[in-house]
Order: C-alpha cells, then sequence, then structure tokens
C-alpha cells in the first residue's frame, strides 16, 4: 500500500517527507517501546507509534522504517519534524488512536512483522 | 591467524543527554554502509550500537564506544563509568527493567535492550562491577549474511 494511500485512509496530516509517498509497504511496526521496534522491524516497514520525541526518529531511523505515524492527535516538537526531514523519512500525525489505526490497516490487508 | 584490524574509531558517549542519544549509532550507521558493508549486517550492528548507546545514556556518567572493524567481523566495545549491574542473569532476562518511569516514557528502559543486542550479535560478552560500570563487547561476523 502507498504511503499516500495510507495517508487518505487515516485522514493524516503530512508533516514532512510529502515528496516520499509512492513508497509502498507492506507490514506494520507498532508501539511506544523503541526497543520493540528495533527488535521486530526488518526494514521499510511503516511505524506507528505515541511517542514523538527525537529517540522516535532516531529509531526510525536506525530500524530503517519507511514512514512514521504518530497516533491520537499528538504532534511532535519542531526540532523532531526537522530531524526526520534531515533523516529523509516521512511523517504523518492521525487523530486515531493505535488500536484504529491497527485494525483499519490491517482489514486493507497489512500484516504486522513477527 | 589473528584478524587484520582495518579500521578502529573511538566515540564519546556522554550519559544524560537524551538529545545527543543515538548520534554516535547514526555516525557508524553512515560509516559503515559507505565502506560497502553489506545492509543486514551494518542494520544489526547499528541496532546494538543504538542500545548499547541508550544503555549509556540513561544508566551511566559517561562511557565511550569503540567500533573496530577487521576482515573478519564488526567489533563494538561499549565500556561505561556508572552504576554497573549487580545481577547481570538478571539484566538479560527479557522484560527485566530497573529503568524510572521517565525513562520509560522516552520509550526505552521496558527490559529488551540488552536481549536485543544479545539477539543481533554472533558473539555477546558482558562484564559489569557494581559502582564502576559496565562493559559489552559485540562481534558480528562479516559473512554472517553474505
Amino acid at each position: 500500500m502507498k504511503l499516500s494511500e495510507i495517508r487518505d485512509i487515516l485522514q493524516a496530516e503530512v508533516l514532512t517527507g510529502e515528496e516520499d509517498l509512492a513508497a509502498d509497504v507492506q507490514q506494520v511496526v507498532a508501539s511506544d517501546g523503541m526497543s520493540e521496534i528495533l527488535a521486530f522491524a526488518k526494514s521499510r516497514e511503516l511505524m506507528i507509534t505515541g511517542l514523538t520525541n527525537i529517540q522516535s526518529i532516531r529509531t526510525a531511523d536506525i530500524a530503517g522504517v519507511s514512514a512514521v505515524v504518530y497516533c491520537r492527535g499528538k504532534y511532535p516538537d519542531r526540532k523532531v519534524i526537522e530531524f526526520a526531514r534531515q533523516k529523509k523519512i516521512p511523517v504523518m500525525v492521525t487523530r486515531m488512536v493505535m488500536f484504529d489505526i491497527c485494525g483499519i490497516l490491517y482489514a486493507r490487508g497489512l500484516k504486522g512483522v513477527s | 591467524m589473528m584478524a587484520a584490524e582495518l579500521l578502529r574509531e573511538n566515540f564519546a558517549l556522554q550519559g544524560r543527554n537524551f538529545d545527543k542519544a543515538g548520534e554516535v549509532s547514526s555516525e557508524i550507521k553512515v560509516i559503515l554502509r559507505d565502506l560497502g558493508i553489506e545492509a543486514t549486517t551494518v542494520r544489526r550492528l547499528v541496532i546494538v550500537a543504538f542500545e548499547g548507546e541508550m544503555n549509556v545514556v540513561m544508566y551511566a556518567d559517561r562511557g565511550t564506544l569503540t567500533l573496530v572493524l577487521t576482515d573478519e567481523d564488526i567489533r563494538l566495545e561499549i565500556v561505561d563509568e556508572g552504576p554497573g549491574i549487580p545481577d547481570i542473569d538478571l539484566a538479560m532476562q527479557p522484560g527485566y527493567s530497573t529503568a524510572s518511569d521517565e525513562l520509560r516514557e522516552m520509550g526505552f528502559g521496558f527490559g529488551m535492550g540488552l536481549p536485543n543486542m544479545k539477539k543481533n550479535a554472533d558473539e555477546f560478552r558482558i562484564e559489569s562491577e557494581v559502582g564502576k560500570g559496565t562493559s559489552v563487547y559485540v562481534s558480528i561476523r562479516l559473512d554472517a549474511n553474505a
């Protein structure tokens, strides 16, 4: 599924990386625990988290995910968005809660990483 | 025969500096990628480096991360001055953590760091002395993902 479709489905606002939304993702890692994301992500997944600090983007970079979705309408600081822009990681924010995001994307065919 | 050392770099780590936490690991990622190291190997090594770096930032006063590249493997030595670990077997158990709520709110301290490091390593060794600090030695073979 293209990141642009995910944006539309989740009614998300893109904070950075608008130009990279043609990228395709098949799998998702979703957690507020960064070690959990590091343990399960293999590469190029969609990362869903409620953690909006600088470590979330650092983790996204180290884990090599395709994009980050912040849930529950939590906006990161400007410096976090700037850091994501430098690392070329698209970031979006949606008002949906994590449970709903995962359910909706799962129903559309995306799978978790195990 | 001893493995020939091709590169050795030291990086200083600063305890409690959460803004900079992870910078060294990002730098290592770029160094290894530029050297043309295979992507899965880089990924495993950088996850180990990042978890190790976070441990130093979360728990220790300061530390040093040393990256060594040989013709056989990539090694990381993470040596810190900090509180040390009283029971290493317990610390290695997935889910065990002494992290504060403050650290957990930052997305770390769920008891997965050390197990994550071990999982991604081909060789993993940890030594610790309470009141002095902790040292972690990791090796990832260059041919492991070839």
